[in-house]
């Protein structure tokens, strides 16, 4: 580290002071080996659900061929075919769209609400703070998969509702996060500084506070995308997530389930992709919690 | 603190409310059903005080909740708390045996992990925890049961029991292993203790992931601290210092994590009771949920998120106990 500090000039510009930053983090962050496996499985995600119908072989993902029900795995049928005689391979590789989806729309609602939840009660405080953190315990008390089958039951089954679901669930952990770095944040010199200049709360919010909260929400996200995914597929699999006959993970685990002790790759294979993309996602987040928060490792 | 209990009390029945009157089904057509009149429909809706304010009729189901009544079940046709009284004993069955598997063995491998960090003790309980975290349990459920239940036969299978034992013991606790030793019939037991052990054991590992987890890092807090140091200096053994000194001051913490495990497994417990067909609470909510019978689930919801919440209002008052600087405070 201090290596590199030395030989290193001086930044010419904020944009290459960032772009060095982000350089450093990432070098110390591939260091770790789990961690670059994380991310080697995060990435595979992301390609696979982008090019899912090249890396599928332009199989489609819901084709049946009642001829060729509950064939083990093969050179024709890489993962088996379950018992419509769908390729289970397909149907895992077109999976990953439905399980990162589920996950970038849960994290595009859940963090945008527990920063500003939180921000305000850190910066605002008094009653403002009283209120919103205890909505925010109420929240944090609550048992989250049963209450995201209640919603789910209320709503209906099917991928939108499942993600209210979670997010409804989800959000709380992100505002304590938030709050607890304004606090800090809000007394510092240059918060006092451009209250002086005289900016909107608003603004001294949104553009001076939760930009420096970031790093520990996203650091938290990506702790939690495995609870996510695997909140995720366990309403699959109950049968309150995607509706047949959409390619996700955990309903693809129930369907295998009566023909589990005969024919096991129809429930084995979906489960495993569950359990390897959870893991990527703990692993990449264990990683970047010991970069960016070197106190809680 | 007795506040903040009733502010989240009253907070879950204002959800477990609002849910009810989200749901698209009209309450009044699923008493009288389809065929009713006009003057059938109309006196219902006033007798279920539909015709009211939001907030009073959010104040009659308080009321009513209050009181034990959470309405009937369309499925059983029982009242939904006589459901829950039924079902519950299963889940709380499974949530122990499971919490014990996981204190017993989790608090020493977190303590080991921590005593000797960065040694194979601590890789291993690391692992242990990565995979716990990562492992969806209704997969992990349903690959147990065909490696240990039909493969190699060393566990009952899905169930409590098995048909052939049922209703042999009279329901005293509704806890199957209780209620069998209480009448000394151990072939009940050991069936329901062989259908037990596979549900319990995968739990059971949930939670020993979580507490191992949080007790290394306990461990890691303490052994820094200067006491240590202390009785090292004084000549106490290093397993001395980790046991005797170290370990009782980790003990408060671990209250709070404990509860918080035994109340998440209370819950989590949905899945793996799917899959086992385990008759508790869970799967009563699941299969309601299916029947469009929205007072089992709202009452099992409610009465879940009491537990939960009453779980962790204990640990919370035990943890004020057992720190005498929080007695102070």
């Amino acid at each position: 580290m201090s290596a590199v500090a030395k030989s290193d000039s001086a930044p010419r510009s904020q944009a290459e002071a960032r772009v060095r930053g982000f350089a450093r983090a990432a070098a110390r962050l591939l260091e770790n080996p789990l961690a670059a496996a994380g991310l080697a499985v995060v990435l595979a995600l992301v390609a696979m659900a982008v090019f899912a119908d090249t890396v599928s072989f332009h199989i489609p993902p819901n084709a049946q061929d009642l001829n060729a029900r509950l064939l083990a795995p093969g050179a024709a049928h890489w993962f088996g075919t379950d018992d419509l005689g769908r390729d289970i391979y397909a149907r895992v590789v077109h999976g990953a769209r439905v399980t990162l989806s589920i996950v970038a729309l849960v994290a595009a609602i859940v963090a945008p609400i527990g920063l500003a939840v939180g921000a305000s009660a850190g910066y605002f405080g008094g009653i403002v703070d009283v209120v919103l953190m205890r909505i925010t315990d109420i929240f944090l008390a609550f048992p989250r998969l049963v209450l995201a089958l209640a919603f789910a039951a209320a709503l209906g089954p099917g991928i939108e509702n499942a993600v209210i679901a979670i997010a409804l669930t989800a959000w709380p952990p992100y505002a304590r996060i938030a709050r607890a770095e304004t606090v800090t944040i809000a007394k510092s010199d240059y918060v006092a500084a451009v209250v002086l200049q005289g900016a909107a709360a608003s603004r001294i919010l949104f553009r001076h506070i939760v930009p420096l909260c970031l790093s520990s929400v996203i650091v938290r996200l990506t702790l939690d995308m495995a609870g996510i995914i695997l909140t995720a597929a366990g309403l699959g699999f109950l049968g309150l997530g995607a509706q047949p006959p959409t390619a996700e993970w955990g309903a693809m685990v129930a369907a295998g389930r009566d023909v589990v002790l005969e024919q096991w790759w129809v429930a084995t294979i979906p489960g495993l992709a569950i359990f390897i993309v959870s893991l990527g996602f703990n692993l990449l987040g264990d990683g970047l919690r010991d970069v960016f928060d070197p106190r809680a490792s | 603190m007795a506040a903040s209990l009733l502010a989240t009390i009253l907070g879950l029945t204002a959800v477990t409310f609002s849910i009810g009157r989200f749901i698209p089904v009209d309450p009044v057509l699923a008493i009288v059903g389809d065929h009713a009149g006009k003057s059938t429909y109309d006196r219902v809706r006033l007798e279920i005080g539909l015709d009211r304010s939001v907030p009073e009729q959010y104040f009659l189901y308080l009321k009513k909740v209050l009181s034990g009544d959470f309405g009937h079940s369309v499925m059983t046709s029982n009242p939904v708390i006589q459901d829950l009284a039924h079902f519950f004993p299963a889940t709380l069955e499974l949530a122990t045996i499971a919490t014990l598997i996981g204190v017993f063995a989790g608090v020493p491998a977190g303590v080991a992990a921590g005593a000797l960090k960065g040694r194979w003790p601590d890789h291993v309980v690391r692992f242990l925890g990565l995979f716990g975290y990562s492992m969806p349990i209704f997969w992990l459920g349903l690959v147990g049961l065909w490696l240990f239940y039909a493969k190699l036969g060393w566990v009952g299978g899905p169930g409590r029991i098995d048909v052939g034992f049922e209703d042999l013991v009279t329901t005293r606790t509704g806890l199957l292993l209780v209620d069998s030793a209480i009448e000394g019939n151990w072939d009940v037991f050991s069936n329901a203790l062989g259908h037990l052990v596979l549900p319990a054991a995968l739990l059971g590992y949930i939670s020993l992931a979580y507490i191992a987890r949080m007790t290394r890092s306990f461990i890691i807090e303490q052994l820094g601290q200067e006491y240590v140091v202390a009785a090292r200096v004084k000549g106490c053994s290093f397993w001395g210092a980790v046991w005797r000194h170290a370990f009782p001051n980790v003990l408060v913490p671990l209250i709070t994590v404990i509860g918080l495990s035994y109340a998440s497994l209370l819950e989590g417990a949905v899945l793996t009771e799917t899959v086992f067909a385990w008759p508790g609470l869970g799967l009563y909510i699941t299969r309601s949920l299916f029947n469009a019978d929205m007072n089992a689930v709202l009452g099992g919801t409610l009465v879940v998120g009491a537990v939960f919440i009453g779980i962790n209002a204990i640990s919370d008052f035990l943890y004020r106990i057992v720190d005498p600087r929080l007695r102070e405070a």
